[in-house]
């Protein structure tokens, strides 16, 4: 099964429960947002699809590789933007670009190749020689889109990735993902709290507590009512 | 196995031009240093009386004693600063960008060690060059048998950092770490006085510089700087290297989980 798969993932920060038995299915190409509250578990499911944390509890396959199994060639399908900033302020965009090129194993004319295109990909190819540092806060953030995309991953992870933005950045980022899924066939877990960023066809998983509440397409959960009232009537419901 | 020599090019590129940008770290290590060899030793200079010793074939004076010590001591705070940027990274993100690539976590963590040991020789030899301008210059084949002995101290200490990284959960905590690793470790050493001296004071205190791992650094140092061979020091620093880097690696165990902060 290609896309991405999380079946039955428990995890615990000693006796805290931060993910219970949690199971949802994201299709190749499709854009699934993970909605949930502060303190839902998103991040800590991040983790674990990113392999920062292992759990013994569940399985976890990208593009249809067992992580726990064969976690290098998983992770080599993986894009990531974590939530926290992780772009070198002080390098230029390129060099932010060519070090996480070579992580993967990237170098050379094959590295400068793909930096051009997912610079201009992202419309920042003029961009190419400022340093992080100056870029805004929308801009920096397009620049994680742009790397995570430069070994042709499968399947995008992005971690809360329009916190701290302001509306228009927060349309125009969104927007350049969902188009990657719809465009690009690309697979995208796309965690947030913001029912704004969630259209009627995306897919859904509302994680509230370390527990999936629902997950489906957005139209079918909502049927027809605003996803925030949805959203907040499943979270009450649940405390 | 290109992957990996490929992303080692990388990071050792990344800290180069991190350590050229911050020209106050690099003035840093070296003032610190000299502000021990210039005043320091001058002051202590008339108290301690030296006798021969190895590597020492002749009295010497103290200023020529501490050299070794003072490159010790800029590979110790150079590893701690290392392990500090490892926290800072990981509070900031950048660590999770390391983690997350698809090579063996092992080899990502020893690209960041070797990174950071590159930097501490450079800023040694820096430092053995301004020694000698100063006049205190080591015979010319010593500066060249170094080279093989600060790789050994600077990985240990290095390991040292980054086993410490592995623990720390916040910045924060790092003032701990000045008071409960660096200044007991540089101070219970061989580094500022022959352990003779301090089994002198108390034989207590002789031993425990003599198990102190930085003794052995800077002792290994100290003979090849004179062109000769310690085994024991490089033994000692070996296995403090090797049982660091396993804490290390078992500090950032996946299974282990990422500290929360």
């Amino acid at each position: 099964m290609t896309g991405l798969t999380v079946r039955n993932v428990s995890y615990a920060y000693g006796e805290k429960r931060a993910l219970d038995d949690v199971s949802f299915h994201v299709p190749q190409g499709a854009f699934c947002a993970l909605l949930g509250p502060n303190g839902a578990g998103k991040s800590t499911l991040f983790s674990l699809l990113t392999r920062l944390f292992t759990t013994r509890q569940g399985e976890i396959e990208i593009a249809g590789i067992d992580i726990a199994k064969h976690p290098r060639k998983a992770l080599a399908k993986i894009g990531v933007v974590f939530q926290q900033p992780t772009l070198d302020l002080d390098l230029t965009v390129h060099r932010n670009l060519s070090y996480f090129a070579a992580l993967h194993g990237l170098s050379g004319r094959q590295a400068e190749g793909r930096i051009t295109a997912v610079l201009e990909r992202l419309d920042m190819a003029e961009r190419a020689t400022e340093r992080a540092r100056d870029l805004n806060g929308g801009h920096r953030r397009r620049l994680e889109i742009a790397r995570c995309l430069i070994h042709v991953p499968s399947v995008l992870l992005l971690d809360e990735p329009t916190v701290g933005l302001d509306a228009a950045s927060r349309h125009a980022i969104t927007k350049h993902v969902h188009d990657l899924s719809s465009q690009d066939g690309l697979t995208v877990l796309w965690a947030t709290h913001l029912t704004d960023e969630i259209g009627p066809d995306d897919q859904v998983a509302i994680l509230h507590r370390g527990k999936l509440l629902d997950q489906g397409i957005c139209r079918d959960i909502t049927g027809g009512a605003p996803m925030q009232d949805t959203f907040l009537s499943m979270t009450r419901a649940a405390s | 196995m290109i992957d990996a020599m490929i992303a080692l090019r990388a990071i050792l590129i990344r800290e180069a031009l991190r350590f050229v940008r911050q020209r106050s770290r690099f003035v840093a290590a070296l003032v610190r240093p000299l502000v021990w060899l210039v005043v320091f030793a001058a002051g202590f200079r008339a108290a301690l009386g030296l006798s021969i010793t190895p590597p020492y074939q002749t009295y010497i004076t103290y200023e020529i004693y501490i050299v070794p010590g003072l490159c010790g001591m800029i590979m110790l705070f150079n590893g701690m600063q290392s392990s500090l940027s490892l926290v800072y990274d990981r509070e900031m993100g950048s660590m999770r960008l390391l983690l997350t690539s698809p090579l063996p976590r092992w080899w990502l963590l020893f690209c960041r060690l070797l990174a950071s040991t590159t930097i501490s020789i450079l800023q040694v030899y820096t430092f053995l060059a301004v020694a000698a301008v100063y006049g205190i210059d080591m015979p010319w084949i010593g500066y060249a048998y170094v080279f093989p002995a600060l790789i050994v101290a600077g990985l240990m200490l290095g390991a040292l950092g980054l086993a410490l990284s592995s623990a720390i959960r916040q910045l924060e905590n790092f003032a701990g770490v000045m008071n409960f690793v660096i200044f007991p470790m540089f101070f219970l050493s061989s580094a500022l006085y022959p352990l003779w001296k301090m089994a002198e004071s108390s034989a207590l205190l002789r031993d425990i510089c003599a198990l102190n791992p930085f003794t052995h650094a800077v002792e290994l140092i100290r003979f090849a700087l004179y062109g000769q061979f310690n085994a024991v020091a490089l033994g000692w620093t070996i296995l403090a290297g090797i049982v660091f880097l396993g804490f290390a690696f078992w500090g950032y165990d996946p299974a282990r989980g990422m500290k929360r902060g």
